[in-house]
């Protein structure tokens, strides 16, 4: 459990923010360039003073300005995993990937050298040097060089800010598959969505330094009081599990909790836990269960709020399928038109959906 | 001592004298010496005026330059001060060590490496700007304390710096004349390197021959000297990863 609490400033720019990680899983910070976020991961690793704060790591004080303590990172042992890699030029993948771990304490329990060549794929790059590696590979190296030293929490500031879509799309599934075997708190920085999609458990949503919301990413994106309702991909965020491949017609069933959707096939064999945004300008309702249209999944919801869009035209439908929440965003013509109130029961139309990378095994 | 030989630019073979030889041997021997003196303390200095943040650091940095500016024998006669058999560092070190260094090749070493000094902490300072402090930083996320860090991380990715600065001020050193006659004097086999044998071959009637036998030898040192170091950077761009 990471507890931090900061208060810095500096040339106009104010931080003063507080939040908790879990022990386990990944806590994202996002927000803009500028936020702050990447100041409080340089603070929790110790990089940083901080002007007022106390972090505490499962316990124990890392930085406690009150009482003038503050750790060393030599002393801290947190993983930094930096956007542009930092890997040591004059040393092989090898050297690299044994520095940290040659200084960990001997007691310390992680992932063996051989485990983490092979989590990252990186045994066929050891006697090379980074100059010579892929952007790709080098964040790769990275991340392997921050597990090897046993580390107790895992930071990682936006490691894929600094790559192109194609490379993203290759360490993705890599920091996925990372994000199960270490048994660790992870802490990740970034402003891009699409990974807070495919990675986090719980979202710390940070705007000028402060903290505008914390909670799982399935609560957060179904609220449209935040910044990530006015974004085009705005929309709801479900946890599900492949239940059925059907080859013949291509789809593939995903169960959730309240109900089933029908995508598009998913390679997954069934029983993979997958997490979906359904962006809410896919989804439309309708006061009748529809008949002779192309859209797959037609869902029965009831209406539970309305709120407003940024735009003066359009609206926000909040809807629930069973327990499970859902965004709408409809014009206020049609919200008028249907006569839509709260309470209603409706038939949601989501036209597609958003895959996020594989989570986890079964 | 046989007799040593050189081509000559007519390709007749250049034969040096004993006493030609010694005063080229003397030469690389101060030369060397300067430069592993002076190597340690201008790392630190130029750690500390690259990184330090300390009142006064202006005026080491002024301090440091000063034998760039100041005229050759000023600095010698300052060493001849300090460093005399009464002056307030050599009267203690003749006192307790029974260590001289006026009239002395340990002397000609000290004034090159007052001389050259400067040239050796410009040179490991551009180094040390090379060094990109985030490393650094990601060293001691792993784990590593401040000297591990210099060790590991700092000093390899420095050391073309030191190297360039250690191969100029062997160079420079090999040629410094104005502080050597003034705290040294002019002994043969003992303070009389190339330059000052030159000086004292040009000071003789008929000595020109002798003049510009030397003369073509400290030319042949200083381009062996700068090829070579050219040579080892490029080895150790390589070796650091850089291309």
């Amino acid at each position: 459990m990471l507890e931090v609490a900061l208060r810095h400033g500096f040339r106009g720019f104010a931080l003063d923010m507080a939040f908790t990680a879990a022990p386990e899983g990944v806590t994202a910070l996002f927000g803009p360039s500028g936020c702050g976020k990447s100041t409080v991961l340089n603070a929790v690793a110790g990089l940083l003073r901080p002007q007022e704060g106390r972090i505490l790591l499962d316990g124990e004080k890392l930085l406690d300005t009150a009482r003038g303590l503050m750790l060393p990172p030599e002393r801290r042992r947190c993983g930094l995993v930096f956007q542009d890699a930092r890997l040591f030029p004059h040393m092989s993948v090898a050297g690299n990937l044994r520095y940290g771990l040659r200084r960990a304490p001997a007691g310390a329990a992680g992932p063996g050298f051989e485990e983490v060549l092979d989590l990252l794929g990186i045994a066929p790059l050891l006697d090379r040097r980074p100059a010579r590696l892929s952007g790709g590979e080098r964040q790769r190296v990275a991340l392997g060089r921050a597990l090897l030293m046993r580390p107790r929490l895992l930071l990682m500031d936006e490691p894929l800010a600094a790559l192109d879509a194609a490379r993203r799309a290759e360490i993705l599934p890599f920091l996925a598959r990372l994000r199960e075997a270490a048994r660790l708190p992870i802490l990740y920085v970034t402003h891009a969505l699409d990974e807070v999609d495919a990675l986090a458990d719980r979202l710390v949503l940070m705007e000028a330094g402060r903290v505008l919301a914390a909670g799982s990413v399935e609560e957060l994106t179904a609220r449209t009081d935040l910044p990530l309702a006015a974004r085009r991909d705005a929309g709801v965020v479900i946890p599900c599990t492949i239940a059925a491949q059907d080859a013949a017609r291509g789809l593939t069933r995903f169960d959730f909790a309240g109900g089933s959707l029908l995508a598009p096939l998913n390679p997954e064999p069934v029983g993979t836990r997958l997490r979906l945004r359904l962006r809410a300008r896919d989804v439309s309702v309708a006061l009748t269960p529809p008949e002779g249209i192309s859209m797959q999944n037609v869902l029965p919801a009831v209406l539970r709020s309305i709120t407003p869009t940024g735009s003066p035209h359009e609206v926000f439908l909040h809807l629930a399928i069973g327990e499970t929440a859902l965004l709408a965003r409809v014009t206020r013509d049609a919200m008028e038109r249907l006569g839509l109130t709260p309470g209603l029961g409706l038939w949601a139309m989501v036209k597609s959906v958003t895959f996020d990378h594989a989570r986890g095994g079964a | 001592m046989p007799p040593i030989f050189l081509a000559d630019y007519n390709g007749y073979m250049i034969q040096l004298s004993a006493e030609e030889w010694q005063a080229v041997r003397l030469s690389l021997d101060v030369a060397s010496r300067s430069v592993l003196v002076s190597l340690l303390p201008a790392i630190g200095i130029a750690w500390l005026l690259t990184r330090g943040r300390f009142p006064g650091r202006f005026l080491l940095d002024a301090l440091v330059h000063l034998p760039l500016v100041v005229p050759p024998v000023v600095v010698g006669w300052a060493l001849l001060l300090l460093f005399g058999v009464r002056g307030p560092i050599g009267a203690p070190l003749m006192e307790w060590f029974g260590i001289r260094l006026v009239f002395t090749t340990g002397g000609a070493a000290l004034a090159t490496a007052v001389m050259s000094f400067p040239l050796i902490v410009r040179a490991v300072r551009l180094g040390l700007e090379q060094v990109d402090p985030g490393l650094e930083a990601a060293a001691s996320t792993l784990g590593a304390r401040p000297v591990d860090r210099f060790l590991t991380v700092t000093l390899p990715l420095m050391s073309p710096g030191i190297l360039a600065g250690a191969v100029t001020a062997f160079a420079a050193g090999l040629g410094e004349f104005g502080a050597v006659i003034t705290f040294a004097s002019n002994i043969p086999g003992e303070t009389q390197t190339l330059p000052l044998a030159i000086y004292a071959a040009t000071q003789t009637p008929g000595g020109e021959p002798v003049a510009a036998r030397l003369a073509l030898i400290s030319f042949a040192l200083a381009l062996a000297g700068l090829m070579l170091a050219e040579l080892i950077a490029r080895r150790m761009h390589r070796l650091l990863g850089r291309f």
